[in-house]
Formats: C-alpha cells, structure tokens, sequence
C-alpha cells in the first residue's frame, strides 16, 4: 500500500485502473452498453420470434376493425381497435374519477372513527380496517359483483324506486340533465357565477384581515353561485331538464345517466378496499400531529369538532398528501382488475384483443404506457402541489 | 357525577360502569353512538354466526377440500407433498432452534438477560393461523390429514430441539442445512418424475409463488437500490427509469407480459413453462418496490457510519457490505413483510391469466354439476377470503411486532 502511493506520488497520478476518474466513467459505460446490448438483444429475439410466428411487428393492427360489442355503449364492432382502446382509458377515468372522492371521503370518517373516544366507533373502525386490508381487492371486487350486483333483479323486473332510479343485474341509471335551448348561455352564466363567488370569497377574506369581523366566506361564496344559478336557470327559460331514466320493454334504459352492473361493482369494491388503506394514513397522521395541539385547543375551549377542523385536520393533511396520492395511484392500478368481471377500461379492453389473436406486444406496450402516462402525470403535478402545501419548518 | 356529591350520597361504581360511562356514553352523541352500533354489532353477529353455523353450504368446501390446497396436483402423487411440507416443517424448526440457540449464547456474552418464547407466546402470535389449520382439518373426510399435521408439528418441535442442541461450531451452518432442506422439499415434489410446476395448484402454488417471487425480487432490488443511491448518473438513471416504470403500472400487464409476450422475448425454441414465466413477471414487478424497501433502509444509516468507514481506509464496496448494508438490511425487515403480504395478496390475480389458484379453483368448484347454478360463490369466496386474511393479518402483526423489537420509525 505504502509502497505504490510513493511511486505515484511523483506523477501526481494514481496508475488508471485505480483512478477513480477513469473507472467512474468505465462503470457508466460498462452499464450502458450492457443496458442497450440487453435491449438490442430482446428486441432482435422479439422480431425473429414475432417473424417466425407470421405476427406483424408494427401497429397498422390498430386499425382493423375490433370486432367486439361493448356492453352499455355504442361502440361498434366495425370501429377501428385504436378506437376501442380509447373507450377503455375513457371507462378507467370513469372509474377514478368518480371512485377517489368517495373512497377519500370515506376514508377519512373510518379513519376518525379509529381514534373517537366511544368504544365501539373504535371497534367497528377497527374491524372494518383489518379485514378489509387483509384480503386481495380482486376477491372483494368478484365478492361484490357475485354477492351485490347479480343479486339485483334482472332487467325485466328491474326496480325503479320513485321513477327516479332504475336498478337491475344488467343496468343501472340514475336521473340526469339534457340540455335544451340556451344551455350553452347557461354552462357561460355559471362560469360567471364561479368566478363572482371567488371575489365575493376573496373580498370576505380581506375584510375579515381588516377589520376581524366573521368572514362567513365559505357562506357568502356558495350564496353568490347558488344566486346566480337560479336567477340565469329562470330568465333563461329552464335550459336544462331532469331527465328521468325508463325501461323500455324490460330491455334498455332510455333518459338518465346509465351505467352497467360490473361498473357499479368495480367501484363499490375498490372504495371500500382502498379507503381501509386510507383510514390508516388518516389515523396515522391524525395521531403525528404534536400532542401539544390537541392540549392547545382544548386548552382554548374549542369543541371537539372546531379541534378536528381548525387544528388538528389542516395538519394531518399535510402529512396525509404524499401516501394519499399513492393510494389515489393504487386505486386507479387496481381498476385493471375490473378484467375478472368485465367491465371495459383498457386492461380488459387490451386482454379481448389479445384473444383474438392481435400483436401481443404491441398492446401490452401501449396498456403499459398508458397506464405509466397516467402515473407519472399524476405523481408530477403532486409533486408540485405538494411543494407548496408543505408546512415551512425551520 | 356532580349530582352525586351534592347529595352527599357517595355512589360506589364498580370499574365497568365508570369504563362504559367514560367509553360509552360521555355525552349524549356518544350515547347515540353507542346504541347504533351496538345494535349494529350484535345483528352483524347474529348474521354472521347464523350463516357459518346454520345457513351455509360448506358441503362445495368439504367435496373440494383438495382441490383448494393443490389444485390439481395429481392425486396419487400426494405423498410428494407431505414428504415435502415434513421437509418444510423440519427446516423451519431447525431455523428457530438454531437462531434462539445463537440469540441465547449472544445475550449470554453480552451479559443481557434472555427471555425465550414459551408456547403461550406463539399460540398468541400465531392463533388465527391455528385456528385456520383446525378449521380445514374439520373440514376433511378423512383422518389423514390431521395425523400427517400432527406428524409435522413433531417433526417441527423435534427439529427445533435439535437446533437448540446443536454443537456451536456447527450451528453456524444451520442456513446452509435448512437451504439443503428446502431443495430437498421442492426435489421431492417436482424431481425424479415428479410434477411439474404447471400441475401445481391451490393454496400450496399460492405460497411457493410467494416465497418464490420475495427470493427472486431480492437480491435484483437490492441491486436497484444500490443503483439508484449510486454516485454514478448513469447507473442512476438507469435505476430510476426501471423502478418508477414498473411502479407506474399495475402487475396485471407484466403478468399479461409474462403469460403472452415473454416468450418471444427469449431466444427462439426456449422452453418456459406458464407458471415460471409468471413468477419471471412477478420478480421483476416485486424487484422495484423491494427496491424502494432497501432504499429506505440505506437512507436511514447515518452518513456518520460511511465516513467512519472511509477514515477506517476500507474500499467503497466493503463499507457497503460490512457497515451499512447489514444496519439497512434490518431496518428493512418489517417493510420487506410488508412486500411479502402484498405478494401474498397479489397472486390472486393469476387466476386472470388461467393458474389454478385459489380464486379459480372457487370458480372450479361452482361450474361442477352437482354444485353449478346453486350461487354458492357465496361460500367459496369468503372460504378463499378466510386463507388470505389469516396469512395476511398473521404476518401484518408480526410486520409489526417486528418493527417494534428493531426500533424501526422510532425518533
């Protein structure tokens, strides 16, 4: 050792297998081209095996006709499969976007639950939490579809509580809007609405800065939309109707908002799983909030519910974000799930045209990529978010 | 409670009423409270209680009690699946035996005092997986399951013994006696003519998938989580480019990968059977989270321990191996439990890509003659839904048990 540090020490230069410089680069080399001779290597097999096969190697495949019905839309079998595949990332969007409010809000109650100071709130949280954490999401969703949804009556008896909803094994709807003269005017009147509620909230808020008085601004806001919601509603002749949803001979639903039974399955089955992981996040940052808040409130006389809400809830939060966003992520995954009892989002969607007999490859590369769009679109504007929502210490 | 002094009559509660007045009925919401669900809890109950003991069907349980444990496992190969589970039940005593023994004799040297396990400790550890054990016994026709589980807790207790027993010099060898066993255990069922992966099935493919794909996926994701701590951008990049890939896509498509494309991944003529191309999809998907696992564990060893190493004039890779791998490592245990109940959870996917697992033998089961159109999913499910929280609640306490015991997310 002693003796080659005095040999180099002349030169200033360790001989170049020791250089830390010249093997820093070495390694990063190496990788690389190890990295890129592995994906030549799979990708050469992927051709050669794909040619042999007779299977085509691009994806003019995409746009042969599907050849598929979607049960409760109007998809043709003659549409292209890019067409199809687009129906799928739209009906996994229905699945999160309706899905990660309720999951959130619920969430968040079982997750209070678990820390109320009555017993059996306590317990019932408890119970609900550890059996649902412990079993796969796959089996609640086939539970759910098999125990819940095809036990409803089928269509032809289908139930229709006050002419108001329609609920059957196959379909399910729900009353909805259709647009009739001025409806455009009217989406404009609300637009306006929103933006005149958000000065009347930040006008409160300054004023309240000023000169102490209640703000009420959450109040005041919704009062302002709420008026200007009805006063353009009228003196625009109604643009929107209810409509109500029918069944016409025991067969379809006209009016309403529609869905299928499966969709109503994966969701149900999905919220209440996934929002047993979010009541865990709930406690635990409920619980990391400092003690001393909690003393604090109490010390200041706050009820329990002005505690939750002033004190300790807008801090959990902030500690909640980045494991919530992830449960958010997981949700949305686990919608793939859907494929065990066929509801269209892009897994099963992409599993039909596998079977038959389209570029396996291919498809999977573009549900991978899709579903890897999504994540990382998310996991970025999180990001930002969650920059600015950090509590500054220091 | 005021009310009680003021009449200078001093009520005497005994213990349970303050408690139920203290939990139960503080103010008059909580009251409210209390009666919801306790009405709630006691119909939920009854329900329950009613449906297992009177209501149910567990006659599809009982006449498919084999397929759920293997599948369709041939069954006059059975006998290769208990020698195997005795193999199983050996290994796992002597790896008690044998790290009680060296945890004993290191307490020992250190002056600590050792308390060891009784058995109270693990039927309290382990109850609900007893109580699982029991409840598929009551529901076999014959007597030989229940005497061949008796032979395997002999065999386990003897194993232990023998553990504890064993000669210091050769106790260090223990790993490698137990890695022989284990071979041996998978030897007997699939070597010398035995059954390939592909025959396997049930509750038994299930766990070998498990415990397969956390052995795989180790040693990759260390080497992800060694990559993405690299000082090199390259190696770097690289890591992350596969970690944040494999974590933004659900493991339905790799396990689509693996059931339809992998195979023109390979070399042309490789033959691969379905459930080893899963286990290739499931490694490579468990290697990225077990990769975020071991990162965390190396972000919490103090920089304190690598610069001491450095001072000491060891070589990069050896402060890794000596110093900050080995505190890592253990700090990631509980998370690495964690990975292996979602594992757990997760093969029940496979059934999408046509493994006899649970969830499909439960379909198996409904679409026999005499049990088809009966919606008896209704008792196949929750029989499925019972294995999978016993193995998962089991090792979610002890995840945390031993999170507690390492001092893990202590500040």
């Amino acid at each position: 050792m002693a003796v080659t540090t005095d040999t180099t020490a002349g030169t200033g230069r360790p001989p170049f297998w020791r250089d830390v410089k010249v093997l820093r680069i070495a390694a990063q080399v190496l990788a690389g081209v190890g990295t890129v001779a592995l994906i030549l290597y799979l990708g050469r097999n992927l051709t050669t095996n794909l040619t042999a096969a007779n299977i085509p190697t691009d994806f003019e495949f995409l746009k042969q006709p599907a050849g598929v019905n979607v049960t409760g839309s109007d998809f043709r079998p003659s549409q292209p499969i890019s067409d199809i595949i687009l129906l799928g990332i739209k009906n996994t969007a229905a699945l999160s976007v309706v899905g990660i409010p309720l999951l959130t809000i619920l969430g968040t109650l079982i997750g209070i639950a678990r820390l109320s100071n009555n017993w059996l709130v306590r317990k019932a949280a408890t119970v609900y939490v550890e059996t649902l954490r412990n079993i796969p999401p796959l089996l609640v969703i086939i539970f759910t579809n098999a125990a819940v949804i095809l036990s409803l009556p089928r269509m032809q008896d289908a139930v229709t509580p006050g002419n108001l909803f329609v609920i059957s094994n196959r379909f399910l709807a729900i009353p909805w809007a259709t647009a009739g003269d001025n409806s455009g005017t009217y989406l404009a009147v609300l637009g306006v609405g929103i933006l005149a509620s958000i000065v009347v909230w930040i006008w409160r808020t300054r004023n309240f800065d000023a000169t102490g008085t209640p703000h009420h601004r959450f109040a005041w806001g919704t009062a302002t939309f709420v008026l200007f919601a009805i006063v353009g509603f009228f003196s625009l002749g109604k643009p929107f109707s209810l409509s109500r949803p029918e069944v016409i001979d025991g067969r379809i639903i006209e009016g309403g908002y529609q869905t299928v039974g499966p969709y109503i399955a994966v969701l149900l089955a999905l919220v209440i799983y996934t929002a047993s992981h979010v009541a865990e996040i709930v406690r635990g940052s409920i619980q990391a909030v400092a003690k001393g808040q909690t003393e604090a409130a109490n010390a200041l006389a706050l009820s329990s519910f002005q505690r939750l809400r002033f004190v300790v809830l807008p801090q959990a939060f902030r500690i909640a974000i980045p494991p919530l966003i992830n449960q958010f992520l997981n949700f949305t995954k686990n919608t793939s799930l859907s494929i065990a009892i066929g509801y269209a989002e892009i897994t099963l969607v992409v599993f039909q045209a596998i079977g038959n007999a389209k570029p396996a490859p291919q498809l999977i590369l573009i549900l991978m990529g899709a579903y890897l769009l999504f994540s990382l679109t998310v996991s970025f504007v999180i990001n930002l978010l969650n920059r600015r929502l950090q509590l500054v210490t220091n | 409670m005021v009310a009680g002094t003021d009449t200078a009559v001093v009520r005497r509660e005994s213990p349970a009423v303050r408690w139920a007045k203290e939990n139960l009925f503080s103010n008059w919401y909580n009251a409210l409270l209390t009666v919801i669900f306790g009405v709630l809890f006691l119909w939920g109950g009854f329900t329950l209680l009613r449906w297992v003991f009177f209501r149910a069907e567990w006659e599809i349980v009982r006449a498919n009690l084999t397929l759920f444990m293997v599948g369709r496992f041939p069954r006059d190969e059975l006998a290769r699946i208990w020698a195997s589970n005795y193999l199983i039940a050996g290994a796992i005593g002597l790896m008690v035996g044998a790290s009680t023994a060296s945890a004993a004799a290191a307490a020992k040297e250190a002056g600590l005092p050792f308390v060891r396990s009784r058995p109270r400790d693990w039927i309290q550890r382990f109850w609900p997986i007893l109580l699982l054990v029991a409840i598929l016994l009551q529901f076999s026709r014959t007597w030989t399951p229940t005497v061949m589980v008796l032979g395997m807790v002999a065999v386990g207790v003897a194993a232990r013994y023998a553990g504890l027993n064993l000669p210091a010099r050769v106790r260090r060898y223990a790993w490698l006696i137990m890695l022989i066993m284990l071979i041996g255990a998978y030897a007997a069922l699939s070597w010398f003519g035995g059954v390939e992966l592909d025959g396997w099935g049930g509750l038994h493919l299930t766990i070998f998938i498990t415990v397969a794909g956390i052995l795989l996926a180790f040693p990759l994701g260390l080497l992800f989580a060694l990559g993405r701590r690299s000082s090199l951008p390259l190696v770097r990049y690289l890591s992350v480019t596969y970690i944040e890939f494999i974590r933004g896509v659900p493991l339905i498509t790799l396990l689509l990968m693996g059931a339809f494309a992998l195979l023109f991944l390979l070399p042309p003529g490789t033959q691969l059977g379905s459930v080893a191309r899963l286990i290739v999809a499931i490694m490579l998907f468990t290697a990225a989270y077990v990769a975020e696992n071991v990162r965390g564990g190396l972000q919490a060893v103090p920089k304190g321990q690598t610069e001491a190493g450095q001072a000491l004039g060891l070589p990069a890779w050896k402060v890794m191996r000596l110093i900050v791998l080995p505190q890592a490592l253990r700090a990631v245990i509980p998370a690495m439990v964690g990975q292996f109940i979602s594992l757990f959870k997760d093969t029940s996917l496979l059934v999408i890509v046509g493994i006899v697992e649970l969830l499909q033998v439960s379909s198996i089961a409904n679409s026999q003659p005499e049990f088809l159109g009966k919606g008896l999913v209704d008792v196949t499910l929750p029989f499925v839904a019972l294995i999978y929280w016993v193995g998962s609640y089991t090792m979610s306490r002890e995840s945390r048990r031993l999170e507690k015991k390492l001092g893990v997310g202590e500040r």
